[in-house]
C-alpha cells in the first residue's frame, strides 16, 4: 500500500457531517481546527487516518473527523490504537484523550505504549479537570483545587504528564497551549513525522469547570514571560524583550538575565531534543518558570513494529512452514489404515 | 531397539489406566508423554492429563512439590484419562502418598526404593516406611532400586556428571513399563536421538538406561506377567496426539489462512490459558501477530484495534480474565466487529482454584456484561475438538461480525488425544463481510439481509471512513443516536442477529436413544467423562437413556426443545452449582428436569455419574 497521498487535501477534506458539540469557547474547538489544518500537510491520504478515542469531552474528537475513527471505552484508546497500529503499519493512528483518561483509568495503558515505542501519535487534552462528569478533580487537578469531589480542596498531588511520560520512556514530548493554533499545527506535523511514540499535551482550557486554569502562563499579555518555546538547536531565550534564559546551575535549571552579571547569550542552554539522555528533557517538563512549551524531547529509536517486523522476517527466512498443513503433518504424527 | 516379537504371550485387556508420578524434576511428564505416544502410534486410543504442582520449584521430595502424568490406552473408545489407575509408578515417598488413593485395590504400584530413605520420608510426612509397615498389602507393590541400577548401568559411560545420570531414572521407569505392556523403545529411541542430538552423552545414557529398565522388567520375577492392548479401531488417516490449548491455537491459524486474514491475539498470561499465547507466538512463519499486552484489557482492547483493521482478532484468558474484559466485550459487541474470546475455565470465583477444572463461567460468558449485550457462546468438548471450535468460533464472529466466547476448560486443555490431522482445504469456508467499495448512500451500519450482520469497511479503503463508537448509534446512518425509539430497535436487532446464527449452526443430536426415559445433558469438557458413563449404563442394559451434548449455547440450537421433549426426564450434569440447568429452563418451561451438580475442581468420575442416572431412573 502507497501511504503517500497524491491528492492535494484541504482542512475540509477533514471534517465530518457532524455537529461539533462542545461548550462554547472551549479550546477543543482549536485543537480540531488545528488538527483539521494539520493533516492535509502530512501527506497521508485520508483514508489511512484513524483517530481512537477514549471516554471523556476530548474523546468525542472522532466524529468530527472524516477519517476513520473510534470512540471506545475510558482509557482504552492507547490498547486499541496499539492494536490498529500492529494490524496495520501503514496507517497513521492517533489517539486522543484527557487527563482522566490517559493517566487515571487509563494509566497502565499510557505508560506502557510510551515504553514500547509504537509509532502512533497521542494527544492529550490536560484541562486538570473531569468535565464530562462535571467538574471532579483530576490527576492533574492542583493540591487544594476546590471541585465537586473536593469541595474543601483536592488532597492528592498531581501528575505532571510530561514527567509522568519522560519517565515511562517517551521519545516524543510536546506540550503546547491550546490558544496558539499555528504552534500547534506545526508540532502535530511533527509528531506525525516522528517515528514512535508521539505525546503532545495540550494545555486545554475547560471554560466551564476550570477556567484560566493556565491563564498566568498563557494569556497573550504574559505568554511570552511566562512561556519558554523550545526550539532545537537554539538557545533556550525567553521573555518579550529576549531577556531571560535558563543555564544549568549544578542539578538545577536556573532562570538569569541576559546583560546581568556578565551573562550573555552563549551562556544559555541549548535545546537538544534529540538527546538520549532524558534527564534535562525531564527537568524542562517539570519546571514552572518558565512554564516550557514546544518540542521537549523527540529522539529517534527503534520502534515496536520495526523490532516486530525484523523478527517476523527472520522467522520467515528461517522456516520450512509456509502453510499450516506444513505445521499440522509435520513431526509426530502417525498413520491409521 | 527392542522388538516386541521375542516375548512370551501377554495378557490381553482392553484398556489401563497408568500414572507416573514423581518430584518435580524427575521428568514424569515427558516420560508419560513418550508412553502415550507411543501408544498411539501402537494404534491406541488414548488420553492424557498432566498434574503439575502449582509451585515452580518446590523443594525436593515435598508432597506439594510432586509432579504427575495420567495415561489412558485402550483397543476401545477411550474418551477421558480415566478414575483410577491400574498402575502407579511413584518415584519417591511424596509421590506415593500423594497418589496411593487413585490406585485400584489389589492393583500395581512401581517404586523406587533408593527414594525411601528416612529424609524423605520425613518430607513425606511418612513416620514408618509405608513399605514396610504393611499399608500396602492390597496392593501389588514392586520394589526395584531404581537410582543404584540406573547409576550401575551407566558406570561405564564417560562425560556424565551426577546430576545427569540420577536424572536418567525416569528412563528406567519408562523401560519397565514399556515392557509391562508389551510395547517398543522404538518411538523414544528415536525421540532421544533427536532431544539429545548435540549431547552425545546424554543420549547414551538416556538410551541405556531405557534398556536396562526393560531388561530389568523382563528378567524380574516380580513382575508375574505381561499386558497387551490391541490397537483400536480408529478411522484411518494421519493423526497426532494433541493438546487442548494446541488445538485451539491451531483452529485459529488454520480459520486465519481459509479466511486469508492475518491472525491477531492480544493476551495477558493467565493459568489456564497460557499455552494458547505460547503457542502462537511461535508462528511467526504465518504471519501471526501474537502480542503480549500489559494487561487483560488491553489484551483485548488491542483485538479490538485489530479487528478493527481488519485482522482475525483473538484474545485469550481465564474466568478472572473475562471479568476484567467485559466491558470491552460490550464495546465489541456494539460495535459489531469480529473477535473471538478464549476462555479457558478454571475453578472459581476469584482467584479460585487456577490450576483445577470448572464450567463456573457459563454465567458470565452469557451474561457478564453491562446493558442488553448478547453474543454467541460455544463450547469445545473435548482435546481434539478445541481445533474444530476454535475455527467455528472464528467463522461464526466473521460472518456474523460479533464477539464470540469460546469456553474450554482447564481438564481439555490440558488433556491431549488423538486427533486426526485436518487440512485446511477440508474445513468449512469463511466468509467474511469485508467490502471494498462504497455505493452512494453506503452507511457502516448497513447489515446483510439474512444474518443482519453489518459490513466490514477497515481502514487503507478509500472512501469508506466512517466512526464507530460505544455510543448508541442511529440504525440507518451509524452516527450517535439518542433517540429512544432507535434504541429500542437497535437492542432487537442486535438480539435477532444472535437468534438467526441458529441458521448457521448444525442441530443438536442425541446418542444412545433419540427418545426415552432419561436425556443426560452436558456442556463443552464434560463429553467424555459423560459420553463413556451413558455407553457404560446403556450397555448394561438401559435402554431407554439417552445423551445429548451442546457445544452450542448462545443460540441453543433450533431444535433444542423438540429434543429435550421427547424424553420423560432431563438430568443436566455441569462442574458448577447449576448455569446450564439454569438456561435450558429459563428457555423451555415445564421441563421434567433435575441436575448433578459437582464444584470440586475435579472431572465427573464414572462411578458418581453412573449412580446418578440410576437414581434418576
Amino acid at each position: 500500500m502507497e501511504n503517500t497521498a497524491t491528492q492535494k487535501y484541504t482542512f475540509k477534506d477533514f471534517a465530518s457531517d457532524q455537529e461539533v458539540r462542545w461548550c462554547p469557547g472551549c479550546d477543543d474547538y482549536v485543537i480540531l481546527r488545528a488538527m483539521q489544518k494539520a493533516l492535509p500537510e502530512m501527506g497521508v491520504k485520508r483514508e489511512n487516518v484513524v483517530f481512537i478515542s477514549g471516554i471523556g469531552c476530548s474523546s468525542r474528537f472522532p466524529y468530527y473527523m472524516n477519517t476513520y475513527g473510534m470512540h471506545s471505552i475510558h482509557g482504552r484508546a492507547p490498547a486499541i490504537a496499539t492494536g490498529v497500529k500492529l494490524a496495520n503499519p501503514e496507517l497513521s493512528v492517533w489517539v486522543v484523550t484527557g487527563d482522566g483518561d490517559a493517566m487515571a483509568i487509563g494509566g497502565n495503558h499510557f505508560i506502557h505504549v510510551l515504553r514500547r515505542n509504537i509509532d502512533l501519535n497521542i494527544v492529550l487534552f490536560n484541562n486538570e479537570i473531569y468535565g464530562l462528569t462535571k467538574g471532579q478533580f483530576s490527576p492533574t487537578s492542583l493540591v487544594g483545587q476546590k471541585t465537586k469531589s473536593s469541595p474543601y480542596g483536592n488532597t492528592q498531588p498531581p501528575f505532571e504528564p510530561g514527567e509522568l511520560a519522560i519517565g515511562a520512556q517517551a521519545r516524543f514530548f510536546a506540550r503546547i497551549a491550546g490558544n496558539q493554533p499555528k504552534e500547534m499545527t506545526e508540532v502535530f506535523i511533527k509528531a506525525e513525522k516522528f517515528k514512535g511514540t508521539s505525546l503532545i499535551e495540550v494545555l486545554q482550557n475547560c471554560v466551564i469547570f476550570n477556567d484560566n486554569c493556565y491563564a498566568k502562563y498563557t494569556d497573550k499579555d504574559v505568554r511570552e514571560d511566562k512561556q519558554l518555546f523550545v526550539e532545537d538547536g537554539k538557545p533556550m531565550i525567553f521573555g518579550k524583550n529576549k531577556d531571560k534564559g535558563l543555564i544549568l546551575n549544578g542539578l538545577k535549571l536556573e532562570v538569569v538575565n541576559l546583560g546581568e552579571n556578565g551573562i550573555t547569550a552563549s551562556d544559555i542552554l541549548v535545546h537538544k531534543a534529540n538527546e538520549k539522555d532524558p534527564t534535562l528533557h525531564q527537568m524542562l517538563a517539570r519546571l514552572k518558570y518558565p512554564l516550557v512549551t514546544g518540542i521537549i524531547r523527540s529522539f529517534e529509536d527503534v520502534t515496536l513494529g520495526e523490532r516486530e517486523e525484523a523478527l517476523t522476517a527472520q522467522v520467515k527466512a528461517n522456516s520450512n512452514f509456509k502453510k499450516t498443513d506444513d505445521l499440522f503433518f509435520s513431526g509426530e504424527t502417525y498413520n491409521v489404515k | 531397539m527392542i522388538s516386541t516379537k521375542e516375548k512370551l504371550q501377554p495378557e490381553v485387556l482392553e484398556a489401563v489406566v497408568i500414572r507416573f508420578v514423581g518430584d518435580s524434576g524427575d521428568g514424569m511428564q515427558l516420560t508419560g508423554t513418550q508412553f502415550s505416544d507411543t501408544s498411539a502410534m501402537f494404534g491406541n486410543d488414548v488420553a492424557t492429563f498432566p498434574n503439575y504442582p502449582s509451585e515452580i520449584r518446590a523443594p525436593q521430595g515435598s508432597l506439594y512439590g510432586v509432579s504427575g502424568f495420567q495415561v489412558h490406552i485402550g483397543s476401545v473408545e477411550i474418551s477421558t484419562p480415566g478414575d483410577q489407575v491400574d498402575l502407579l509408578v511413584a518415584m519417591n515417598p511424596a509421590a506415593l502418598k500423594t497418589n496411593l488413593y487413585a490406585v485400584k485395590p489389589g492393583h500395581t504400584i512401581i517404586v523406587d526404593t533408593d527414594a525411601f530413605d528416612r529424609k524423605s520420608l520425613e518430607k513425606a510426612q511418612y513416620k514408618e516406611n509405608p513399605l514396610t509397615d504393611g499399608s500396602l498389602e492390597n496392593y501389588r507393590v514392586i520394589e526395584v532400586s531404581m537410582t543404584s541400577l540406573t547409576k550401575e548401568s551407566l558406570k561405564e559411560v564417560e562425560g556424565l556428571d551426577n546430576k545427569t545420570i540420577t536424572r536418567s531414572k525416569n528412563m528406567f521407569a519408562l523401560g519397565m513399563v514399556y515392557w509391562m505392556y508389551h510395547r517398543d523403545t522404538e518411538h523414544t529411541i528415536a525421540f532421544l536421538n533427536k532431544k539429545f542430538k548435540n549431547k552425545p552423552p546424554v543420549l547414551e545414557a538416556n538410551t541405556k538406561v531405557l534398556n536396562a529398565g526393560y531388561y530389568y522388567a523382563e528378567t524380574l520375577e516380580l513382575i508375574p506377567n505381561a499386558y497387551a492392548i490391541a490397537p483400536a479401531k480408529m478411522n484411518p488417516g494421519t493423526y497426532r496426539i494433541i493438546m487442548g490449548n494446541t488445538a485451539t491455537a491451531w483452529g485459529f491459524l488454520a480459520a486465519a489462512e481459509k479466511s486469508g486474514l492475518e491472525l491477531f491475539l492480544g493476551s495477558y498470561p493467565i493459568t489456564p490459558a497460557t499455552d494458547i499465547l505460547h503457542e502462537l507466538v511461535k508462528h511467526k512463519h504465518f504471519g501471526v501477530k501474537a502480542f503480549q499486552a500489559e494487561d487483560e484489557i488491553a489484551g483485548i482492547s488491542s483485538a479490538i484495534g485489530a479487528a478493527f483493521a481488519g485482522d482475525l482478532a483473538i484474545t485469550t484468558t481465564s474466568g478472572p480474565g473475562l471479568a476484567l474484559k467485559g466491558e470491552a466485550v460490550g464495546l465489541a459487541m456494539m460495535l459489531e466487529l469480529p473477535l473471538v474470546i478464549v476462555n479457558v475455565q478454571r475453578g472459581g470465583p476469584s482467584t479460585g482454584l487456577p490450576t483445577k477444572t470448572e464450567q463456573s463461567d457459563l454465567l458470565q460468558a452469557l451474561y457478564g456484561r453491562n446493558g442488553e449485550s448478547p453474543v454467541i457462546v460455544i463450547a469445545a468438548s473435548t482435546p481434539a475438538n478445541c481445533f474444530n471450535f476454535a475455527y467455528e468460533a472464528c467463522r461464526l464472529a466473521l460472518e456474523h461480525m460479533t464477539p464470540v466466547i469460546l469456553l474450554t476448560d482447564g481438564y481439555i486443555a490440558n488433556g491431549s488425544a488423538p486427533w486426526k490431522v485436518r487440512s485446511v482445504s477440508e474445513m468449512p469456508n469463511i466468509n467474511t463481510n469485508l467490502v471494498k467499495h462504497a455505493s452512494e448512500d453506503w452507511h457502516p451500519y448497513d447489515r446483510f439481509e439474512d444474518t443482519l450482520a453489518r459490513n466490514w469497511a477497515i481502514p487503507g479503503t478509500p472512501n469508506l471512513e466512517h466512526r464507530v463508537g460505544g455510543l448508541e448509534k442511529d440504525k440507518v446512518t451509524g452516527n450517535v443516536s439518542y433517540d429512544p425509539e432507535n434504541h429500542q430497535e437497535m437492542v432487537l436487532i442486535r438480539a435477532e442477529k444472535i437468534r438467526r446464527v441458529q441458521d448457521n449452526i448444525p442441530d443438536l443430536t442425541t446418542e444412545f436413544a433419540e427418545s426415552g426415559d432419561l436425556l443426560v445433558v452436558g456442556w463443552g469438557g464434560t463429553y467424555g467423562g459423560l459420553h463413556t458413563a451413558v455407553k457404560q449404563i446403556h450397555e448394561s442394559g438401559y435402554k431407554n437413556i439417552g445423551f445429548a451434548h451442546f457445544n452450542y449455547i448462545n443460540p441453543l440450537p433450533e431444535n433444542t426443545e423438540n429434543v429435550l421433549r421427547r424424553f420423560k426426564k432431563i438430568l443436566v450434569c455441569e462442574l458448577n452449582n447449576g448455569q446450564f440447568v439454569k438456561v435450558l429452563k429459563v428457555n423451555f418451561e415445564n421441563l421434567n428436569i433435575a441436575q448433578f451438580n459437582k464444584i470440586q475442581g475435579l472431572p465427573f468420575s464414572n462411578d458418581e455419574l453412573i449412580q446418578q442416572f440410576k437414581n434418576q431412573l
